[in-house]
């Protein structure tokens, strides 16, 4: 039911890998037997543009193919989306709303440009520990670590295991390593209040 | 029987089910959304899990062309395709059903232009509604997977012969990962059968002749026997679905009944909204209000006697359209339902919703429900409304 359902909103720009992270996640918590739903929002396609994707995770299968209009937690892959009113990052929240955020800058700081109220926002350096551990800033996978922090809907233990069965037929060791480093960093880095 | 759970676009889902009715011929032309679909084919064929000959082709009318080519020569065909893609084929579609080809083919639906527009409404399927196929409509991943399984029993059925779309919405279904049960690769082809070709092109030794010339002589006997042969489908289609049910424990008919048992409103529709709309429909089960839902999943033939007899006492019916009808008195689906329902004193009107992939949300559905309440306690509202549209 919906009561049950987590809704998840990711606010990126093309190239940044939300739309692979807002559609791994959906096949990932199969494996803990719940029910998964992810899509991207599709418009211009180009690197750099602002993106959205969603994804819905419940206990039970996932009829409704509508938007994701009150997301219970959003993600931001990219902190200048702050900046931009056209991008939306706020629409739709409330008190109750969780905000992951991939930016150095600080929660009193993120949270004055989100410009909201009663939200609960967390910070990680998602794109710093991408670089390190992979050697390309993408933050996708990193900040599916970081909201393990914030929602049990499996373990970071176990997330690992999804990852490198997704990667493994398509990329090396070295950046399957590089991944599942970012992502246990990032799931201990996240900053809250 | 093992199904494995997986989550797939249900572009993937139906590269998936058209791998395993091991097709001898596909007939390949890119089109968003459709696209996506054929990549996975080919990965399919390009690491030796298929066998399937891709005819990469320089336009849609090419493809559909390759595809009765094929089908006439007796091979296993499919093709795929959206919007303008299924527009530029039009000549040709007409042609695989009046030679009672079994083709089968994706139809990721996508509005037509003009302004240029990617996202899904059904008028590509809709225009080619008279041509002689069959369509079936899904609402998900695992409905789009199970009806391009099933396709191939229906399409290849002698009592048939006639191809089939597998209609399935442009992006919110082909570009969402969804979960869905999957038939092992041998089950599928068990079920699907082998290809049995009623006659082949090939043959020097029994030569034909398909699509001669057939002028006022013959050409109206023939479309005489093609009308006759869509008495037969609803059968098949049943028969099919049952067989299909006894092996998944999933169940299909001509529509999926929802909440309909003492319902007195009933909206129909198709296509992916039927998803959302059931989330509605629950929150008003639970304020007592008596709605409930027809999601139609073969469109032609047109299921008229059960719409009919399944309409029958309510207080109020309404038909949600992703097409319009310029000109028409309402949608096509609209049109159809009002036409079964004569002779039958209750009232009904229509929307067109959701063009060009506006998104129909959750709003929109209680305004369904509240219109069906305003009509069923003797309210009047107009018969065609516009849903989810800036006023």
């Amino acid at each position: 039911m919906a009561s049950q359902m987590v809704e998840i909103r990711w606010h990126a720009r093309g190239g940044q890998g939300a739309k692979t992270a807002a559609m791994f996640l959906a096949e990932a918590v199969l494996s803990k037997g719940k029910f998964g739903q992810g899509f991207p929002e599709y418009g211009p396609e180009r690197r750099g543009a602002p993106m959205r994707g969603f994804t819905r995770i419940s206990e039970t299968p996932i009829r409704r193919h509508c938007m994701i209009e009150r997301p219970g937690i959003v993600i931001i892959l990219d902190p200048s989306l702050m900046d931009s009113s056209a991008a939306g990052v706020t629409a739709g929240t409330d008190k109750d709303t969780v905000f992951l955020v991939n930016t150095t800058e600080s929660l009193d700081a993120t949270r004055k440009k989100l410009g909201v109220k009663g939200a609960t926002v967390h910070t990680v350096d998602a794109t710093g520990i991408a670089l390190d551990s992979i050697g390309r800033p993408i933050p996708n996978m990193p900040m599916i670590g970081a909201l393990l922090a914030v929602d049990d809907m499996m373990t970071i233990d176990e997330l690992k295991a999804e990852l490198v069965d997704k990667l493994g037929t398509k990329f090396s060791q070295v950046i399957i390593d590089g991944n599942l480093a970012a992502v246990e960093r990032a799931n201990k880095e996240l900053v809250s209040a | 029987m093992e199904q494995k759970l997986v989550a797939l676009s249900g572009n993937e889902a139906v590269a998936y089910a058209f791998k395993q009715a091991k097709p001898h011929v596909a007939a390949v032309f890119p089109i968003t959304p459709q696209t996506e679909m054929m990549h996975k084919y080919a990965e399919f064929v390009a690491n030796g899990e298929s066998t399937t000959e891709m005819i990469l082709v320089e336009s849609e009318h090419s493809a559909m062309s390759a595809a009765v080519g094929s089908a006439a020569a007796g091979a296993r065909t499919f093709t795929a395709t959206s919007s303008a893609g299924f527009a530029l084929m039009w000549e040709v579609v007409y042609i695989a059903a009046s030679l009672r080809l079994p083709i089968c083919m994706g139809l990721v639906n996508r509005a037509l232009s003009g302004n240029i527009n990617i996202h899904c409404d059904h008028s590509d399927s809709m225009g080619g509604r008279d041509a002689g196929w069959i369509h079936l409509f899904s609402e998900n991943a695992q409905e789009s997977y199970d009806n391009a399984v099933m396709a191939w029993r229906i399409a290849e059925h002698m009592d048939v012969r006639l191809p089939v779309m597998v209609n399935y919405d442009g992006f919110i279904i082909s570009h969402t990962a969804d979960a869905l049960h999957m038939l092992p690769d041998d089950a599928a082809y068990d079920f699907i059968g082998k290809f049995k070709p009623n006659y082949t092109l090939l043959d020097p030794e029994n030569p034909i002749t398909v699509g001669p010339l057939d002028l006022t002589d013959y050409y109206f006997e023939h479309k005489s026997s093609q009308l006759a042969a869509y008495d037969k489908v609803p059968g098949v289609i049943q028969a099919v679905s049952e067989e299909f049910a006894a092996m998944t424990g999933r169940h299909y008919g001509f529509c999926e009944e929802y909440k309909m048992d003492d319902a007195d409103m009933v909206m129909i529709m198709l296509g992916s909204s039927a998803g959302t709309a059931k989330d509605v429909i629950d929150e008003y089960r639970e304020k007592g209000v008596k709605v409930g839902m027809l999601k139609m999943r073969t469109f032609r033939p047109f299921p008229h006697a059960y719409i009919a007899e399944k309409l029958a006492g309510r207080k109020a019916v309404c038909v949600l359209d992703r097409s319009a009808s310029f000109g028409g008195q309402g949608g096509p689906v609209f049109m159809e339902v009002r036409s079964a329902m004569y002779g039958q004193q209750i009232p009904i009107h229509g929307y067109i919703y959701g063009l060009g992939g506006r998104d129909f949300d959750l709003k929109q559905v209680a305004t369904v429900i509240e219109d069906l309440q305003k009509v069923a306690a003797g309210g009047a509202i107009n018969d065609i409304n516009l849903l989810g549209i800036r006023s």
